[in-house]
């Protein structure tokens, strides 16, 4: 089979924030005007967009027609992937199939989500439903207490302690700061995350992401096309999903996300690329444990030495690989089917050298993973600047 | 909860009944379509030990919709006699009490009411061994 290369031809964002005053269409749309304003090519044909909680907290479905409409896209082909928080990264995964194959040409893709349209619990309720409704929702389980009982466990086998794990906060509220585009653009301290209030053991608040509204829109074409379009476009190397099962006590090792070592395997066999050529990375650290296990099972550091490894620097810019320099989900935000449209806006941002003040110095590679669940789906993208 | 989706449920959630591939004889709960080690569809009915030991616990301080009344409440995961693991509530023990290896049995109990005029749901829920 031959399939074309593909590439991201122009990136908007939105900052994540609870935007109050904008609504679902009205996100996407700054976001996806931001991209389609960036190049003139000659049409639009399709929107494949990833989003989570509209049906539970907007009363909308058919998201992709309603984006369409808005953005006067009407009447290219259009449609919603929802794969719970990894929704985003599946979308950016389907529009480079269907440009990949041959199919369409030029792709809007990305991630909408307005996580503040919900009222009282209705959020977190929504967000639950990632889990296994019947054999984990049903029991008052939340997408934050399955995670606490992983890294329960994760303490308990590897002898780490919470102010471990607090480190990785610290770290991506220092990196967020520099991002005009986060939620939580503030340094904190290990004494921030140590004194917040316990939402599930050992899980306190400022160990998970906030809660926010935002979107990312990418632009995708043919890698041969891109140059008559932009100067500033990254190519899409490799890029894989894989899955887990949805209910975690079925998992062998209750420690290793095996949806993001499959999916991880598969991106960088396609790449021809391994953890060492990652210059930075995006990662999906929902929860500081999530965080952990995703740079550990991505290959970029031993199983249970996440913490030492921060210790070092190891996931600064000048170590072995920048981790999150966008401030991750801690700090910039986890508006959840957008994230992985973020975070692969994020990468090809630092590869085009457009990241300002949070910019890693010579990215030439780098990689975004996104989760969808406590680990049941993975959706893997790895970019590499243009030559 | 609809009434269906509750009582359709009720041999896993309240008999612990799981299915055991008649290739390999793996344990699946909850039961698949499909054997997730061999690939088989054909499954025996299997009722699950009903004693454990916890691997895992976490105590819930921020409930999500119908549990308010119970903060703070304990999930677990069990590791059962026969090697299963599975996530179930801990129940007829204080929080702070609760240990990571505490020897765990299943026990009939309420996990939650479905709002004035919804049905009260029950389940296996897990205390420790008597």
């Amino acid at each position: 089979m031959i399939m074309r290369k593909v590439a991201v031809l122009s990136t908007g964002l939105t900052k994540v924030d609870k935007h109050w005053r904008k609504s679902l269409r009205e996100l996407y749309g700054e976001a996806a005007k931001a991209a389609i304003n960036q190049t003139k090519v000659p049409q639009l044909d399709a929107l494949i967009i990833g989003n989570m909680c509209a049906s539970d907290l907007s009363d909308q479905n058919n998201i992709g027609a309603l984006l369409a409409d808005y953005l006067g896209m009407t009447p290219s082909m259009a449609y919603r992937i929802e794969a719970a928080c990894g929704s985003g990264g599946a979308a950016v995964l389907g529009a480079y199939t269907a440009v990949a194959s041959g199919m369409y040409d030029f792709v809007m893709t990305g991630g909408v989500e307005k996580l503040t349209d919900g009222v009282g619990g209705n959020t977190t309720y929504s967000l639950g439903k990632a889990a296994d409704a019947e054999f984990e929702l049903f029991y008052g389980s939340s997408f934050v207490s399955l995670n606490a009982m992983i890294m329960n466990h994760y303490m308990h086998v590897y002898h780490t302690s919470r102010e471990d794990f607090a480190d990785l906060a610290v770290l991506m509220h220092k990196n967020g700061a520099r991002n005009p585009y986060a939620q939580l653009p503030f340094p904190i301290t290990r004494d921030t995350v140590m004194n917040s209030d316990m939402i599930s053991d050992p899980i306190s608040l400022y160990d998970c992401a906030p809660v926010g509204d935002g979107a990312a829109a990418l632009l995708l074409c043919p890698l041969e096309d891109a140059p008559k379009y932009s100067d500033t476009f990254v190519e899409i190397v490799g890029i894989a999903g894989a899955t887990d099962t949805i209910n975690i006590s079925s998992r062998t090792d209750l420690l290793t996300l095996n949806s993001t070592v499959v999916a991880a395997d598969r991106a960088y066999k396609m790449a021809k690329l391994t953890p060492k050529d990652i210059d930075v990375a995006e990662i999906h650290d929902t929860f500081t444990i999530t965080g952990a296990l995703s740079v550990e099972d991505l290959g970029f550091c031993e199983k249970g030495k996440f913490h030492k490894m921060l210790a070092n620097g190891a996931f600064e810019a000048g170590g072995i690989v920048a981790i999150n320099p966008s401030g991750g989900l801690k700090s910039r935000g986890h508006p959840v089917g957008a994230t992985g449209a973020y975070q692969v806006a994020e990468i090809a941002m630092q590869l085009c050298n457009k990241a300002d003040k949070w910019q890693v110095p010579d990215a030439e590679v780098g990689l975004a993973q996104n989760i969808g669940g406590s680990g049941s789906s993975t959706y893997i993208t790895i970019l590499r600047r243009a030559r | 909860m609809s009434v269906p989706r509750y009582w359709r449920e009720m041999p896993e959630r309240t008999r612990l009944e799981a299915a055991k591939c008649n290739r390999c004889g793996i344990i699946l709960f909850p039961p698949r379509g499909k054997c997730m080690n061999c690939g088989s569809e054909s499954f025996v009915q299997y009722a699950l030990p009903r004693r454990g030991k916890l691997i895992t616990f976490t105590i819930v301080r921020s409930p999500t919709k119908g549990f308010e009344k119970q903060v703070p409440y304990v999930l677990g995961m069990v590791e059962l006699e026969d090697g299963t693991k599975i996530t179930v509530p801990l129940t007829d023990v204080f929080p702070e009490d609760v240990s990571i290896g505490m020897n765990v049995e299943a026990v009939f109990r309420k996990v939650f009411e479905d709002g004035e005029s919804g049905i009260i749901e029950y389940a296996i829920k897990f205390r420790p061994t008597l």
